[in-house]
Order: C-alpha cells, then structure tokens, then sequence
C-alpha cells in the first residue's frame, strides 16, 4: 500500500467517525461565521426536529413500523417541562429528565396494546393517540393554557448563565442533537440494532434467528418517544411559549415525510430530512398556499420514485450508473 | 292531611314526569348515536373494503368524506342541481376521483412493502385535502339537508328528518354493497381476492380492476356518508380527517375487515359517544373513540367479529 492509498483506507475506515468529528467542528464553527439570530434560530429549529426525525427513523426505518404520533410525545415533553418548571417550580434540569422519564412510561403504556398490532392497525393508532393528547391540551385548559397557549416558560441555565440567545441555544442544542446522533449511529450497529434491521426486513424471519420481536418494538418505541421528549423539552425552553397547534396530528405527519425524504433506515439522512423540511417555508415564497401541494407532492414523488430516500436513492442510482459504464468499458 | 295527599300526588306525578323525561332523553341520545354510528359505519366499510383486497389502511378514505361534502355543496349551489341527482353527482364523482388515485397515485408505486403504500396514501391524502383547500377555500360552509329541517317526533324525542335520511341511505348502501358481492361476479372476484389474494391471483382474477373497484367502492361510501352528514356538522376541507379517524376507530371495534364487523363496530361507537357525552361529559367526546380504539387493541386485538 502506498502512503496515498493507506491516507484513503484510513479515511474509508473511520468514515462515520470523520464525518461526526467534520460536523461538530463545522457546527462548532458556524455561530462565529453566521450571527443573525434569525438564521441561528432556524438551524437551532433544524437541530430540535433532527432530534424527533432520528428517534423516529429508528422507529420507522429500523424496527419498520409505523408512527403517526410522534408529535404527541414532542409535545408531551413541551407542555411536561412548561407545567413542571412554571406551575410546580421544579428546577429546569431535573423537570426535562422527570419528564423524559414519564413519557417514556407512557409510551410503554401506549406501546404494549398498540405495538401488538402489524403496521396499518399502529398508523392508525398512533395518530389516535396524537389526537387525543391535541384534544386534551385545547381542553384542559386550566393547566395547558388551552387553545391560546402556555407563556412564560423559562430558559434553562447553569446558574448563572443562561441559554436565553440563540447562539448559546446553538451548542446547546446542536450539542443534544449530536448526543442523539452518536446514540443512533452507535445503537444501529450494536447487537441491537442488527436485530432492528432483521426486524424491518422480515419480522418472522427476525423472530426465527432469536431477535424477541415484540419487546424490541416496544424497546425502540420508549427510545424514540424519551428522545421526541427531550426535543419537546428543548423546544419549550427555547422559545418559552408553546402551543398545541404545535403538536397536532398535521406536524406528526411533518415528522414522518422528513423520514421518507431522508430516506427510511438512514441516520445521517434523518439530519438531511429534518433541514430540507425545515427551510422548504423559508425558500419559496409561494409556499404558504402551497404547502400541501410540495409536501404530499414530495412524499409521493419519494415514494415512488426513490423509496430509500432522496440521498441514499440518488446516490444508489449514480452508483449503479457508475458500475454499469465500468463493467461497459471493461467489455469494450 | 289533604295538603299531604296532595304533595304526595304531586310528587308522584313529578317522578312520572321526570322517568318520562329520562326516557326521552335516552331516546334522544339513541337517535344521535344510531346517526353517528351509521356514518362510522360507512366510512369503516370504506376502510375495510380497500384492507381487505390490498391489505393497506388507505388514508385517503379520510378525504373523500370532505369531498364527498364539496361536491355536493357545488353541484347544489354551482350547477343548480336538486338534491337527489346531486347526491348521486358527488358519489359518483369521489368515486372518479378515487379510482383516478388508485391507478395514477398508488399502482405506479409497484412495492408490495406496507410501509412505502401506507405512507403513499398519508401522501396522496395531503394532496388531495391540499387541491380541496385551494378549490373550495378553508371558510366553514353549510350544506342543506336532503329535505327541511323540521323535526319529527318519535316517542317524544325529536328527530331531525337527516338523521333519518342517514339511516336509510346507510341501509341502502349495505344492501347494494351485500348485492354487490354476493349477486356479481366481480364482486365475487374481490371476495376471493380478500380471502387468498395468492390463489385468486393463480386462477386469473384480475389484481387491477379488482384494487380500482376497491378503492371506487371506498370512493363511493366515503362521498356518501360525507353528503349526509355534513349538513349536520358543517362542511369544511378538513371535517373528514376527524370523522375518518372515528370511522377507522369503528372499523378496529368491529374487527379490522369484517363488513358485519365495520357496521356494528359503527353504530356501538356512535352510541358510546353520544351516550358518554348525555351522560358525563361533551368535552372529552371526541376522546372516546380513541380510548375505546385503545382498549379494543389491550384487550381484543381482533375487535368484535374478528376471526384471525
């Protein structure tokens, strides 16, 4: 091997590692070279749903169910830590571990009848469920603040110091999505995520090599729900106003066309999913009337036509166009 | 002595009174569940008909309760229409149109994996909510009812002269669908193809035409039963996702496929709901299909009638 060759076996080898240590220096970075706070806050919005997407996806691409509800638990980690931290005084801190902790009860709770079911049963049930937490937080309005809101939810701090810019909520969050993203990269290449995989292709065939099916979906459905919480929680002390209109059956679906974009069962595309979606308002002016239109449209046009997602389909495609013409000049 | 006869009558005559009263409001709650119930019902057989012959939960089915109230608003109020050739006019059309996303937005896919179909409709049904919003606007509409409103009486309860038409049409329907498969030999091809779509595709039964007479059948009961309820809630471009949900909630009661199934699961949730909301609370009304749906799945994954 020569110097050069074992300079891209190295890069090849580590590659995951690289590109986790490239983002965070780039991420590291990017509040020194970009300082409008609108920008900042749109990123920090990027990191907050990048969050939710990778819980989602492993959900989704990995154990190959299905979630409609996921927005139920973003916003359970929402108005969890607004009530805990406004209403009952509970330092910020503990209030968001508190809170992760209890919906992740309550996704087991949830996920044992309903993760019983196959696929079409838990869309549906799922967004049921989303349905009725939405219904309940324009209800009881005495502790959600009902359909206007809940305001004055204050920023967390170490101390002294405040995360109340959007510069620091920058590291802050990008530093939570990081820590998630370093959970899923790691978790889909462990045991567990081997059985994960199984799981998606062929659930009997998973369950014939040994993967326990059903606790593994239940497993992954807590995971994914403790970390649409910590997001919730996130989003709540980011910018201490919430609604429900944030959490409704609409923005859970959001979340699932980010998964498909980014393409089911990859991580890194849960990141690319989470922007695109994102900056899509911010990009066109003609969206707000349209915005059924390019987000069905998108789906659709993804399903169809790049089922593993809008990345990793064109990167396949260019691959196998690549080979093709190889093997083509290798005959002539 | 009289003065304590007397209130003793009274009181009497007031118990009598007020079981009277009771029972009325019973009936009352009866008629506006059996209504509900009867559209449930509808949309769940629109559910189960789709499940059965292509094995996905079709989101659209949602949507083509809004339409079927759209198209009945423009062919009443834009074409100048009576009422019964524009209720046929709108059925018809959400059928169209649901074959139209059968055979442009769903068989283009080719997968057989669940998840890419299920999310497929998720998508299609955006679409189609998005082309209802921008046609017919986002205001809330009122749509008339079959004949006027003047409500009948029936053993002191009144009844909007609606809910009886819902009822009807609703009778109306299952028979034709009954008709359907039992009387037509396409019907019987959609039979066979739910029960073993491997065997019926070895003897030749044609997947197409049956998945787009599927999806027409959907069409067809989604248009209708949101003809006949929105003059009742009002018509909007989402006033199906709400009531597609509840009718998904009934068609899991009554078992997930079963058509006997879809109508009792309907009409049990129409009742549960109307009654929970006499009897306790209104505001959580909307909440009590989706707890029952969740309990049905803790305890009876297969629903009411389900066989698997």
């Amino acid at each position: 091997m020569t110097s050069k060759q074992k300079i891209f076996y190295f890069i090849y080898l580590h590659r995951t590692g690289l590109t986790v240590t490239g983002l965070s220096l780039a991420l590291l970075l990017y509040p020194v070279f970009e300082n409008n706070p609108y920008t900042l806050g749109l990123t920090n919005l990027i990191a907050i749903n990048a969050i939710v997407v990778l819980g989602l996806n492993l959900f989704i691409g990995y154990a190959g169910q299905i979630s409609l509800g996921h927005a139920a638990f973003f916003g359970l980690g929402a108005y969890g830590s607004a009530i805990a931290t406004v209403t009952f005084n509970i330092p910020a801190w503990p209030a968001m571990f508190l809170v992760a902790g209890m919906v992740a009860l309550v996704a087991l709770i949830v996920g044992i009848p309903i993760l019983r079911l196959s696929g079409h049963y838990l869309a549906m049930a799922t967004l049921g469920m989303n349905f009725v937490f939405h219904s309940i937080l324009l209800q009881w309005d005495e502790m959600t603040g009902g359909p206007s809101g809940f305001a004055g939810i204050p920023y967390l701090s170490f101390g002294s110091f405040a995360f109340d810019d959007e510069i620091r909520l920058h590291y802050l969050i990008w530093g939570f999505a990081l820590l998630a993203l370093l959970l899923c990269l790691n978790l889909v290449r462990s045991s567990v995520g081997r059985g994960l995989a199984a799981l998606a292709g062929d659930e009997v065939a998973a369950a014939a090599l040994g993967v326990d099916t059903r606790k593994t979906k239940v497993k992954i459905f807590v995971l994914s729900a403790i970390l649409a919480s910590v997001a919730g929680s996130l989003f709540a002390h980011t910018y201490s106003f919430i609604s429900p209109d944030s959490f409704d059956i609409f923005v859970a679906t959001d979340f699932v066309i980010m998964v498909v974009i980014g393409g089911m069962g990859s991580i890194w595309g849960s990141l690319f999913g989470a922007g695109l979606i994102t900056m899509l308002p911010e990009w066109m002016d003609i969206f707000e009337t349209y915005k059924d239109f390019v987000h069905g449209g998108l789906l659709v046009l993804v399903l169809l036509f790049l089922p593993q997602g809008l990345v990793s389909g064109i990167i396949d495609n260019i691959k196998i166009k690549v080979t093709l013409r190889r093997r083509k000049n290798a005959e002539t | 002595m009289l003065t304590v006869i007397l209130s003793r009558a009274h009181r009497v005559s007031f118990q009598r009174g007020a079981t009277h009263l009771m029972f009325q409001d019973f009936l009352q709650y009866l008629f506006s569940g059996l209504t509900n119930g009867a559209i449930y019902a509808l949309i769940a057989l629109g559910f189960c008909v789709v499940n059965n012959t292509m094995g996905i939960v079709n989101f659209v089915q949602v949507d083509f309760v809004s339409l079927g109230g759209m198209l009945m608003f423009s062919a009443l109020f834009a074409m100048g229409l009576p009422m019964v050739p524009g209720l046929l006019l709108a059925v018809i059309g959400v059928a169209l149109t649901a074959m139209l996303i059968e055979r442009f937005g769903l068989r283009p896919a080719r997968s057989d994996n669940h998840l890419v179909l299920i999310f497929l409709t998720v998508g299609l049904s955006i679409i189609l909510r998005g082309i209802i919003k921008l046609v017919w606007g986002k205001n809330r509409m009122a749509l008339p009812p079959l004949t006027p409103d003047v409500p009948v009486k029936i053993f002191g309860a009144s009844v909007l002269p609606q809910a009886l038409w819902i009822l009807l049409l609703t009778v109306v329907a299952i028979g034709l669908l009954t008709w359907f498969f039992y009387r037509t030999s396409l019907g019987l091809s959609m039979r066979a193809v739910a029960s073993n779509p491997t065997a019926a595709a070895v003897v030749g039964i044609p997947a197409g035409r049956v998945r787009l007479t599927s999806y027409a059948i959907a069409g067809a009961l989604g248009g209708l039963a949101g003809v006949l309820v929105t003059p009742i809630t009002t018509l909007s471009y989402d006033v199906g996702v709400l009531l597609g949900l509840k009718g998904f909630a009934a068609a899991i009661l009554g078992g997930f496929g079963s058509f006997p199934g879809a109508i009792l699961g309907g009409l049990a949730l129409g009742l549960l709901e109307s009654l929970s909301a006499g009897y306790f609370s209104s505001a959580y009304k909307d909440v009590v299909a989706f707890v029952v749906l969740l309990l049905v799945l803790f305890i009876r994954p297969t629903g009411l009638l389900g066989n698997k």
